[in-house]
This record gives C-alpha cells, structure tokens and sequence, in this order.
C-alpha cells in the first residue's frame, strides 16, 4: 500500500472560501457538515488512478494539504506555515467569488508558496501588482478554483465570468468554464483550470466522485 | 444670522467628519473584506462623525468661538442624536445581522430584530438599578436617565481597557519577560510537527486504501446477491479497523494543532527577542519599566482616594497654575495662560483617546474577524467606540477649569458626577496605555 508513489498539492485561498469543503467533498465523497476554522495544516488523501483505462496506468496517492490562515498573517504564523511547502508537486488556489479581495489575495498566496526560500519573514513589498516575471521559472502547476457560484444573483453572474476570465489570464492559465457541469448540494463547482502539465484527465463528477 | 452661520460651520466640519470616517473603514478596517451592506459603512461613519463633533464642540467651548446659544443648541441636538443612534440604531442592527447570520431564523429577521433589540433595551435598563442615577426630579424617559446609563457602561469600558493594557504593556515593552529561545528550539519543533504530519498522512493512506479495497469487494458481491451482499461487505472485518484508526487519525489531528500553536509561540518570541536588541526595542523595554512603576503608583493613589474618599475638586490645570504661583513664584495672567494651557491639555487628551481608539479597534477587529462576523464585530466596535467616546466628555469635565465645565454640567443636567469620577479614579486614569494595547498571542494565527 505505502509503495505507491505520492503527489503533495497544496490548498491555499483566504480563510473562509472553502478549501476545507473542497478537500472533505473531493476525498470523502460527502459534504462537510460542519466546517470550522482549520487552525494549522489539515492533510487528506484520495487514491487516483492516473490515465485508467490506458495501459500506463498507475494508482498515486494524491495529497491534498489544506493550510489555514489568512495572508496578512503574522510574520511568525507566516514562517512555521513555510514548513509545510516543502517539495510540492502542485498548487490549488482556491478563491470566493462572492469576494473579490480573496481573488486579489490569490497572488500574494502563491508568491508565499513558491518564493519560499527566499524571505520567510519578509514583507512582501508589491501589493497588487502583479508580476509575470516572478511565475517565470516555476514549473509548479497551478489550479484556479471559484466556490459559492450559486450564492451569486443571478445579474451578476456575467461580471463574474469575465472578471475571472482576467484572474486566469494574470497567472497565464488557460480557462475552462465548467459552469452548468457540476451540481452538489454546496454548490462548489469546478471553475477554471490552468493545465500547465498536471494530468490530463479529471474527471469529477460528483454523484460517484470516487474509483472512476 | 449669527446662528444660521454657526449652524453652516457645524455641519460642514461635520461632513468632514463623516467623510474621515468613511476612508478610515475602507482604508483601514475593511480593506481585506467586501462592503456589500453599506448601512453598516453609513453607520459607522455616522457614529464616528457624532463623537468628533462632541470633541468640536468642547473645544470651541475652551476658545470661546460661535455664539453660546448656537453651542448650547448644538450640543443639545448633538447629544440627543448620539443617544439615537447609540440605543435605538446601532443595537437594532447589530441584532439585525446576528441573525441574519444564523441560518434557522432567516425567515422572521426582522422580527427576531426586534426581539433581541428589546432584550438590550431590558438590560439597559436594569443596569441602572444599582447605581445611585435615579433622582425624583427626573422622569422615566429623560435625556439624564440614558446619558447616565451610557455613561455607566462607558466608563466600565474604559476602566477595562486600560486595566488590560497597564497590565499587558509593561508585559509585551520589558525583556524581563522574555524566554530564551534558540534557533534550534525551533528546529526541533518544527521537525516534531513534520513527523506528526507524515503519520497521519500515512494513517489516511490505509484508511483511503482500505475502503477503496472494500468498495471493489462490495461492487463484486453486489452484482451477484444485492442487498445482502452488501450487508455482508459492510460487516466484515476491516471496518472495525477502520473506526479505530481513524480515532488514532483524530488525536493525532489534534496533535498537530497544538504543535503548530507551539512553534508560532517560539517563532514571536524570537523575533520579540531580536526586536528587543535594536534601538527602539530598548527605548520601549525602558518606557516599560517606567509605565509599570507609573501604574503601581496609580493603582496606589486609586485605592487610597476611594478608601479616603477624596475626590479631586480641582483640575490640574488650574492646580498646575497655582502651584506655579505660588510655589515658584511666577507671576503671569492666569486667565489668559489657563484658556489656552486647558486647550493644549484638552486637545492632546482627545487626539490621543481618538487615535489610540482607532488602533486598538483595528487589531482587535484583524485578530477576530472573518467574512461572516465582519459586519457585526464592525458595528460592535462602532457602539463601543461611541460609549468610550460619551464617557470621556462626561469624565473630561474634570480635567476642565470651572468655567468651561459649566456647558457640560448644563447640557447633561444634574447627573452624579462624582459617582462617575469615583470609577475613574479605579481604572480611568490609566487610559494612556490604552494607546499601546499589542496583539493577542493565540487570536494571531486565525
């Protein structure tokens, strides 16, 4: 059992998106009844198997590390968080799309996870501007996701798209708009996806999540 | 005319007002968050416009500008707004988006409102009971009944905040306190907390492995005999082991957390520590050993003033002015130099209250906000910030020479003002250290 290979993905986004929903939905098959404050790093596992149905197909534990806080954090919080990015294989930022400040946060969530060798303790000193030249190097792939779509009125659910459209654009992802695809109780869909060499094949239906 | 050019000057410094405190929230408070109900940036707004223009109008009173009835006129339309929206508003809505927020009671919001909004209304007014505020000359719903009852719970709040921060600041200034922490302290830590992450990655590996097992089996029984093959499946051995590794999961879950808390401890303490080293640290260590003898020896007069039961009739400008006097033998105009000295004096004392205010009610608003709260913790700190604010115009008549209190004794009738100077006595002159209330430790990481 432990021999298979294994894949850390970080979870990252404002406190208060979703990114302990989205672990619980996406490893247990069930909805999170009672969603509390993730105080630390909680890790949850889910057993993937890569392009099944082809002859390479191989099983991989995927875990999915899911860190608490919020990114104006303490300078100290900010510097035992930086335990948890050691060798990571992928990146899920996660943000509400009924709050534009956790998009915009978004940015500074992955400048903490790439750059962490860099300045653990240091103030980040561009606040908003993004820049392309830092996201450069990194072959860390990236994964976009928006929650609460369905708490959005409906008149503004064009802005919406369109203002994510830009947010996809900005971290240099291709978007793919699964709107209208995925309908759970909760109403997290799966909304962007920049495939910058994650696997290829994802298929998440929720009505049978698991051993597709 | 006079009083129709009075009245333009109030109102226009009081949109100035309402506009500082509008860029405040935005700026300030709410800068992580979303404003989708403006009321509560409206409210807020309001409340912080009102308590300036009380301060606007001491010192207007101390230099003696507009005419005395407009002043008396405002300050009469001042007070009475305030106390609107101090009770009736504000409470309502905080009511208002405390349910809103719980998901049983969605329906009938404005109903439960009400409800809660009356229950306030209940205990406020009990609170008066065991003070001595209830004098025959007045009635049931008169100006004095409410002042004295903001009154009361402004001036307990004041008493706690500096109580908290003369004890906290000396705590967080001096080096005294601080342990000794090394950088492999932190290692070590740091590497426990890896480890217990990695177990319990393992730990769910077998559970998530396990049930896809049983999942496989379930699926190839269920083809064959459905309903009882799946009896059969969920009966068999591996769930029991599942159940008991899944409460080795759990504590080790609970593990990490208190783990995590630990290192972020060591993590501040370090950075205390090489705060500590530079300059500024040791200028703060320095005013930390100065504030905590400062505050021994006003907890000391305190007790000794109630005990005795000594309350200072004159203020200490005019107290300043005679000890010049007389003891060094100075000679100068003491009505002119006590007009402008008690202007000095007042003005720093509502700068100060104001701005420190203002600091303290950011950090505490960034250590227990969230996206859901943020709209009630917002007008929770608008009520207390204008209680504070009611109560230092109440207790600031003390530091005024005789004069100029007599607006303020006017205006707010003939509340006991004694009892009130009495509970300042306890905690209130404290409150410089409100200015320098730091972090709460555990609320940090959230």
């Amino acid at each position: 059992m432990a021999s298979l290979d294994r894949v850390k993905v970080l979870v990252l986004g404002d406190s208060g998106v979703g990114k302990s929903s989205l672990v619980h939905l996406l490893c247990q098959n069930q909805v999170l009844g009672n969603p509390s404050w993730t105080v630390g790093c909680s890790v949850d596992v889910r057993v993937h198997d890569y392009k099944e149905g082809t002859p390479d197909e191989k099983t991989y534990y995927t875990e999915l590390w899911d860190v608490g806080g919020s990114v104006g954090s303490a300078s100290s919080v900010k510097s035992t968080r930086a335990v948890f990015y050691n060798s990571v294989n992928g990146i899920i930022l996660v943000h509400d799309l009924t709050n534009k400040k956790s998009s915009q946060n978004l940015y500074r969530w992955s400048l903490e996870a790439l750059n962490k060798d860099s300045s653990p303790t240091g103030v980040i000193v561009s606040n908003g501007d993004y820049d392309r030249e830092q996201f450069a190097e990194s072959t860390v792939p990236l994964l976009l996701i928006g929650t609460k779509f369905d708490q959005i009125p409906e008149n503004k659910r064009n802005d919406v798209l369109t203002r994510n459209t830009f947010l996809s654009e900005d971290f240099n992802a291709e978007e793919i708009n699964l709107v209208g695809w995925v309908i759970s109780e909760r109403g997290i869909r799966m909304h962007n996806y920049s495939l910058t060499g994650f696997t290829d094949r994802k298929r998440f239906n929720f009505k049978n999540l698991h051993y597709d | 005319m006079s009083f129709f050019l009075d009245s333009v000057i109030m109102f226009t410094s009081q949109v100035l007002f309402f506009g500082c405190g509008w860029l405040f929230f935005v700026r300030q408070l709410f800068k992580d968050y979303e404003v989708r109900q403006y009321v509560v940036q409206v409210v807020f707004s309001v409340t912080f416009a009102l308590c300036c223009t009380m301060f606007e109008l001491i010192i207007f009173e101390i230099l003696g500008a507009l005419s005395s009835t407009s002043r008396y006129f405002h300050w009469k339309l001042n007070l009475y707004v305030i106390l609107l929206v101090l009770i009736f508003v504000v409470p309502f809505y905080i009511g208002y988006f405390v349910v809103s927020n719980i998901r049983l009671l969605q329906r009938q919001r404005l109903l439960f409102a009400c409800v809660v909004w009356f229950t306030f209304m209940y205990f406020f007014w009990k609170l008066g009971d065991p003070f001595p505020i209830l004098s025959p000359k007045h009635g049931i719903l008169s100006i004095e009944q409410l002042i004295s009852r903001v009154g009361v719970i402004g001036v307990t709040l004041m008493a706690l905040l500096s109580g908290f921060g003369a004890v906290n600041c000396p705590y967080t200034y001096m080096s005294y306190f601080l342990r000794n922490v090394t950088d492999s302290d932190i290692l070590a830590l740091e590497r426990r907390l890896l480890q217990t992450m990695d177990m319990i990655v393992s730990k769910k590996k077998r559970i998530a492995m396990t049930r896809r097992q049983m999942y496989q089996r379930g699926e190839d029984q269920n083809k064959q005999t459905g309903f009882w093959g799946m009896i059969k499946s969920v009966t068999s051995a591996p769930s029991s082991n599942l159940s008991l590794i899944q409460q080795e999961v759990d504590a080790l879950e609970e593990l990490s957390r208190q783990l995590f808390l630990e290192t972020v401890d060591l993590q501040a303490t370090k950075e205390r520590i090489e705060y500590s080293k530079t300059f500024q640290g040791k200028y703060f260590n320095f005013l930390g050993y100065f504030f905590s003898i400062y505050c021994v020896w006003k907890i000391f007069m305190a007790t000794i003033n109630i005990v005795f039961d000594r309350v200072g009739k004159t203020d200490p400008v005019t107290r300043g002015i005679e000890i010049t006097v007389n003891y060094l033998g100075i000679q100068f105009d003491v009505k002119f130099w006590s007009q402008h000295i008690s202007f000095i004096l007042v003005g720093i004392i509502i700068v100060t209250s104001i701005r420190g205010l203002l600091i303290t009610l950011t950090k505490f608003f960034y250590a227990i906000s969230s996206s859901k709260s943020s709209n009630v913790i917002v007008l929770v700190l608008a009520q207390i910030m204008g209680m504070y604010f009611v109560s230092s115009v109440l207790l600031m008549r003390m530091s005024m020479p005789l004069e100029y209190r007599t607006i303020v004794t006017e205006v707010l009738g003939e509340l006991q003002f004694n009892f009130y100077h009495r509970c300042d006595l306890i905690g209130g002159t404290l409150y410089l250290n409100l200015l320098n209330i730091e972090d709460i430790p555990v609320l940090k990481v959230i």
